[in-house]
């Protein structure tokens, strides 16, 4: 009897515990994520400029620029429930020369245990043929995005990669040997063309917790030398200009695989 | 009673749309199509015309202050930068294209020769940003503005704040780009119901036209604004397919318009031919052969010496007086 009794307390217990552990992620109460991108090349913190790399094809290079877009996050839970940051809120430019731009915080997040990040490198091709009264923030082509855009072939840059290599050619009217990736594309608005747009899906190795009072910082590492080195090898000399053309459709294929995430503090 | 306060103050809206002076009166040619821009996203009003004007032919949107738009876009060429078979810009550097025409551009569903951009309100970035036209940035244009003593209160005055966003900046200029409408030529008189005032041969070379050229230079607007590739000697500009990346597009270029042709050659995207008589020359006796020619001009095209003259004189009447000469699109 006495048994029986103590086996209902714990029961009961447990019970109470697990009721109040769920009543503690309420979906109705909010809570918030950072994100920080560290950029690194060879497993170290990314130098601009003094800094000469090594690429696949083992040209040597520096890097002067490295700047990509992140957008359109959304957050699983481990009951599979996925959470959009609501559009507005939801473009980012990661600027290497730009420390602040390197973390951001996303709130108004429901509570509970979270497996994936997803998010895109890139703006999705309804915000690249908006109105200009919704590009503000990270969108604002004469702000933020200023550098991020074409203004002749309408539509975002989505990342940026410049440096200099003794591969690449001599430009006579800047006396510099430089390589300049600039990939975007989203795929047209009435012709179709190339689209660079890729989802990226980061996966914790153990459930984060997103909490009222406890904003998880997930550490993400971004391998900047995955650009030019993957399942294509780029060479400076012969693609050193990687813009708007089909080329450029395997550089980011390359640099989808650039995202780790590491750890969470 | 909250409704008819509803009334009462739609009411209080609409009177103040309509308010304007009777010399600023915006209306859409009644014999064009509907317009592809948005007009509900950027209602044009006198304050945001007259900014757009003032930013149009302010070289403040240049590097050093030498380029404004209407340095290449010049009124009595229609807009356009007659005589220069490419664009001349800072430093005295040449683009690779011809100056077209900005005209009746709330109809276009893109811009440029090739079609890169497809909403006026972007367009401006594009000439700002070129380093052999105006070779600044947006950003910085925007900064020189707002440092400026007078812009940031006709920005106020046109929508309500003096903060000079991206979005004010360009929807001024497109105000401006947006009433500079060309539908005003002896043509249209005729389309209007004046009979007479075209002559006989003008009337021939319609015919003519309507026969031979009406098919690509479309309607009332003189383009169907499809990509084509009108069987002239190609180099190296790729056209539509710089844009699009595809091959069957390569040397394709926007039909243009052919309203006030007369006064805007050198002609082609590249400005080759200097006169009307060349360019009727191309289409009767010059066309290249080539995989992306289009179809409708393997053939030949049969113009004797007296049609190509009929047609000519026709174009001739696309010219529009009022549209080259009115002082309200001018540097005031
Ligand atoms: C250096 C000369 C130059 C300057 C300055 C210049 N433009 Fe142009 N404009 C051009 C040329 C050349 C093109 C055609 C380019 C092409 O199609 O590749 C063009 C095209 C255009 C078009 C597209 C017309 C159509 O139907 O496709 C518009 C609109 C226009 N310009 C407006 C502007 C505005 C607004 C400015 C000032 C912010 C400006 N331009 C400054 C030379 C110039
Ligand atoms: C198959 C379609 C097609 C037909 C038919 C055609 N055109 Fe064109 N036209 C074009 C295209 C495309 C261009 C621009 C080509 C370029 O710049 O590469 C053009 C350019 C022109 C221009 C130059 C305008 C400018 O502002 O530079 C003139 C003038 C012209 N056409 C007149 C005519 C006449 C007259 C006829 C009939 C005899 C005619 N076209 C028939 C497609 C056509």
């Amino acid at each position: 009897m006495k048994k029986i009794v103590f086996q209902i307390l714990v029961l009961s217990g447990i019970m109470i515990s697990i009721s109040s552990c769920t009543k503690e992620l309420d979906e109705n109460i909010l809570g918030s994520l950072e994100l920080e991108f560290e950029n690194l090349y060879d497993g170290q913190r990314l130098v601009l400029n003094s800094q000469t790399y090594k690429n696949a094809m083992g040209e040597e290079h520096t890097v002067s620029q490295f700047d990509y877009f992140i957008s359109n996050i959304k957050l699983t839970k481990e009951n599979g429930e996925v959470f959009i940051v609501p559009q507005k809120e939801s473009y980012f430019i990661v600027k290497h020369n730009d420390p602040a731009s390197q973390k951001f915080t996303i709130s108004g997040i429901p509570q509970g245990k979270y497996t994936n990040i997803k998010y895109l490198i890139g703006v999705d091709s309804m915000r690249n043929t908006m109105d200009v009264s919704e590009r503000t923030g990270a969108l604002d082509v004469g702000g933020a995005a200023q550098g991020m855009y074409w203004s002749w072939n309408s539509g975002y840059i989505f990342l940026k990669m410049e440096g200099t290599s003794p591969a690449a050619p001599l430009n006579q009217t800047t006396g510099q040997r430089g390589f300049r990736f600039h990939i975007g594309g989203f795929g047209g608005l009435n012709s179709k063309t190339i689209n660079n747009i890729k989802e990226i899906t980061l996966t914790a190795e153990d459930p984060f917790t997103v909490k009222e009072n406890k904003t998880p910082h997930a550490h993400i590492f971004v391998d900047a030398s995955k650009v030019m080195n993957g399942k294509t090898n780029v060479s400076i000399a012969t693609n050193h200009t990687t813009m708007f053309n089909p080329f450029s459709v395997n550089v980011a294929d390359n640099y989808t695989a650039m995202f780790k995430l590491d750890h969470f503090h | 009673m909250k409704s008819y306060f509803i009334i009462a103050l739609s009411f209080l809206l609409f009177s103040c749309l309509t308010e304007d002076s009777e010399e600023f009166k915006f209306t859409l040619p009644s014999h064009f199509p509907q317009p592809e821009y948005d007009f509900s996203k950027n209602k044009i009003t006198k304050e945001g015309f007259e900014l757009g004007r003032k930013l149009f032919y302010d070289g403040i949107l240049s590097r050093d202050g030498s380029v404004s738009c209407g340095s290449c876009h010049i009124q009595s060429s229609a807009f356009t930068h007659h005589g220069h078979d490419v664009s001349h810009g800072i430093d005295d550097l040449l683009g690779d294209r011809n100056t077209p025409a900005v005209m009746n551009v709330a109809w276009s569903p893109t811009l440029f020769w090739d079609g890169g951009v497809h909403d006026l309100d972007l367009f401006a970035i594009s000439p700002i940003e070129n380093p052999v036209e105006m070779d600044d940035k947006l950003s910085n244009v925007l900064d020189k503005l707002r440092g400026h003593k007078d812009y940031p209160n006709l920005f106020k005055k046109a929508f309500g704040s003096s903060e000079i966003t991206t979005d004010h900046f360009l929807k001024a200029l497109s105000q401006f780009q947006l009433r500079l409408i060309s539908a005003n030529s002896r043509y249209d008189q005729f389309l209007l119901g004046d009979q007479n005032i075209l002559n006989q041969e003008e009337k021939n070379g319609l015919k003519l036209f309507e026969k031979n050229c009406a098919t690509c230079h479309a309607g009332v607007l003189f383009t169907d604004f499809s990509f084509r590739n009108n069987g002239i000697k190609h180099f190296g500009d790729l056209g539509r397919a710089r844009i699009t990346l595809q091959e069957e597009d390569e040397y394709k270029f926007k039909v243009p318009s052919l309203r006030n042709v007369a006064i805007t050659a050198p002609f082609m995207h590249d400005g080759r031919f200097y006169s009307l008589e060349a360019v009727l020359n191309h289409y009767i006796d010059q066309i290249t052969p080539s995989k992306n020619l289009d179809p409708l001009l393997k053939n030949k095209i049969n113009l004797s010496e007296s049609d190509k003259k009929s047609i000519i004189s026709f174009l001739q009447t696309l010219t529009d007086k009022e549209f080259i000469t009115n002082r309200q699109f001018s540097e005031q």
